[in-house]
């Protein structure tokens, strides 16, 4: 036993050391194949939905789409062909751009406060982490209480309501993105403002805000993006319309609400509207996400 | 000018000193206004389903709103646990799909793609986040669940008669909309989040712990599994944690594939339902404790995912901190 666990070093040292890769054992050089291809397959298995989904809507969504199918009203019975999206074209474009107003500013200010002002204490702590929590609250829940603590109080459906519950879904994804790219901002920028006699919100407002400005835009995009798609809180709290409903006030839809509607029917007219709706809705949110993404391409800050 | 009045001139107390402290005040509103929309969420929707919460809501199976046949002395039930059952179900059918894929495209993306090519994946990867949930509702209720009824009933004629095996994969429901058509739409949705943070995971890993495996000789796998996968174990439970938050919260896309029967069964091919599908199906026709143990169903589905995201932040900040130990 001995004289041979002895012997075997003795035997292989003279022969240098084969590097190359055939010398390995079969086993390890299979171990290693089969894991790459098991990596390439899980990302066919994820890109094969995203691509038959997109050709669906596509193939589907071309049949029935026309300038007309954008803006005439709604056939207020499923079954019946022909008709449109406008209502609900309008209602998503009012809805998400209400949303927007009421967000994107109390999103950059709190922002600013957690990374101007707040930094590591206490508060911004629990701030920050709330902000995340409050990301992963299902946007059913926001429909939920802007019902309750809305609607019911003014006891109206309407178009406002749906941006509010909108607009808290945006809310804490304009925080967090908008406040990693003030962290980008270079510390010197803020002092050669400070140096300069600047006040702290005017260093803050016209140095440090202008230098983030397109990381900021383009996080405020996805959500733009992100809300456009949302669908359990304006059923909830929208009501329906088939008419075009420019204001806020009043029952109104979008086009979430109206593929989630149209898309349990048995009726082809309903089915082929759902899925011109799903087209529209696409454009609308790859238009934004496109747009984020050259936008933060195009200016980014330089990280240092 | 002398120096002097210079001097005073950078002391003196201007307007400027209250236009600083309105700022000031006004940006901490706007932060206070996370933890104020967060308080009013608990408070209102607990309010409101208070007539809800009895002992029933939570024990009971039976979901019989508004008594329908409408002749018994029996009142209305509203039972949840059949439809909390269907929103287990479900995720977790979702993370176990999800997971291994995920992690699969973030180890291609840190170890083994050219950069050019991570560039496109990466774009192609959010454009699966971008779609609209809805989106992937439709595809799923009517090109999905139809077409995929053939392979459940293949898996369920190979391993129906194994015991255990064969009363999860029973007999496939005609319409194809069931817990397994739900939980892969579900999978497909939740895949992005996992690998962003995966990969962001990956990205930590020491280059020494690299370069040490490849000095002893690993092949890449040996590599991924000697140095890669410990280091950032801590992180990928985080994120799949954050995943399986999500994944209970989803309510369009489940809505429109699970099908609506309120039964608990171990059938994956089975139709079944869940808590924020049914608020989204039945919030119509809903009145008076109707509604409100709908909305109580909203405020339970609140707690679990705010508690899953809290336990998925603990979990990945103890992960970082324990990385930048090793990094450091």
């Amino acid at each position: 036993m001995t004289a041979t666990t002895a012997a075997r070093p003795a035997a292989s040292a003279p022969a240098p050391a084969d590097l190359r890769r055939s010398a390995l054992p079969l086993r390890r050089r299979v171990v290693d194949g089969v894991s790459k291809g098991l990596m390439v397959f899980a990302l066919l298995v994820a890109l094969v939905p995203l691509g038959l989904v997109i050709y669906k809507v596509i193939e589907a969504g071309a049949g029935v789409m026309s300038w007309d199918f954008l803006i005439e009203d709604i056939p207020n019975s499923a079954r019946r062909a022909g008709g449109g999206m406008g209502p609900a074209v309008a209602g998503t474009l009012i809805i998400t751009g209400a949303a927007a107003a009421m967000s994107i500013p109390l999103g950059v200010l709190g922002a600013i406060y957690l990374n101007e002002y707040g930094k590591q204490n206490a508060l911004a702590r629990l701030i920050r982490t709330m902000a995340d929590v409050m990301t992963g609250v299902p946007s059913v829940v926001m429909g939920l209480f802007v019902y309750v603590s809305y609607v019911l109080l003014v006891k109206e459906q309407s178009g406002f309501a749906a941006a509010l519950a909108l607009g808290c879904l945006m809310l804490p994804i304009i925080i967090r993105s908008t406040e990693e790219m003030l962290r980008l901002v270079p510390d010197e920028l803020r002092q050669a403002s400070a140096a300069l006699g600047a006040r702290r919100w005017k260093t803050t407002v016209s140095v440090v805000l202008p230098a983030a400005i397109s990381g900021i835009v383009s996080g405020i995009m996805l959500a733009i993006a992100r809300a456009a798609g949302e669908t359990a809180p304006v059923v909830l709290v929208a009501g329906t319309t088939f008419v075009s409903n420019w204001s806020l006030s009043g029952d109104n839809t979008t086009l979430a609400a109206q593929i989630f509607k149209n898309a349990g029917e048995f009726f082809p007219a309903a089915q082929g509207r759902a899925w011109g709706a799903a087209l529209t809705l696409m454009v609308i949110v790859l238009v934004f996400t496109v747009a984020a993404r050259l936008i933060s391409s195009r200016f980014a800050i330089k990280e240092r | 000018m002398t120096v002097l009045d210079k001097s005073a001139q950078l002391t003196r107390k201007d307007r400027g000193r209250h236009a600083d402290r309105l700022f000031w005040a006004v940006c901490v509103f706007a932060g206070l206004a996370v933890l104020i929309i967060l308080a009013l969420i608990l408070v209102t929707t607990v309010n409101e389903a208070f007539p809800a919460f009895s002992a029933d809501f939570f024990t009971s199976t039976e979901w019989i709103p508004n008594d329908p046949d409408g002749d018994g002395p029996r009142g209305p039930v509203y039972g949840t646990l059949a439809f909390l059952y269907g929103t287990l179900v479900v995720s977790a059918i979702a993370v176990v799909v999800a997971v291994p894929v995920s992690i699969g495209i973030a180890l291609f993306l840190t170890e083994l793609a050219p950069p050019k090519l991570r560039a496109t994946i990466v774009t192609l990867i959010d454009m699966l986040a971008a779609v609209p949930s809805v989106v992937f509702g439709l595809w799923g209720i009517l090109v999905l669940a139809p077409a995929i009824v053939p392979v459940y009933q293949g898996i369920h004629d190979v391993v129906g008669g194994v015991p255990g095996l064969g009363s999860l994969f029973g007999e496939p429901r005609s319409s194809g909309r069931t817990f397994m058509t739900a939980g892969l739409i579900l999978a497909v949705m939740i895949i992005p989040i996992i690998t962003s943070i995966s990969r962001e995971v990956f990205a930590t890993v020491p280059d020494s712990d690299k370069q040490a495996a490849w000095a002893l000789g690993a092949t890449r796998w040996e590599m991924i599994k000697g140095a890669v996968l410990p280091h950032s174990f801590g992180g990928v439970v985080g994120a799949v944690i954050l995943g399986l938050g999500r994944a209970m919260g989803e309510t369009i896309a489940v809505a429109l594939v699970i099908g609506s029967s309120v039964q608990i069964t171990a059938n994956l091919f089975e139709s079944g339902y869940a808590l924020p599908a049914i608020i989204v199906d039945q919030w119509g026709e809903s009145t008076g404790d109707f509604r409100a143990a709908l909305i109580g169903m909203g405020v339970v589905l609140f707690i679990i995912t705010v508690l899953i995201n809290l336990l998925a932040r603990v979990v990945v900040r103890r992960a970082e901190i324990r990385m930048k130990g090793a990094a450091a």
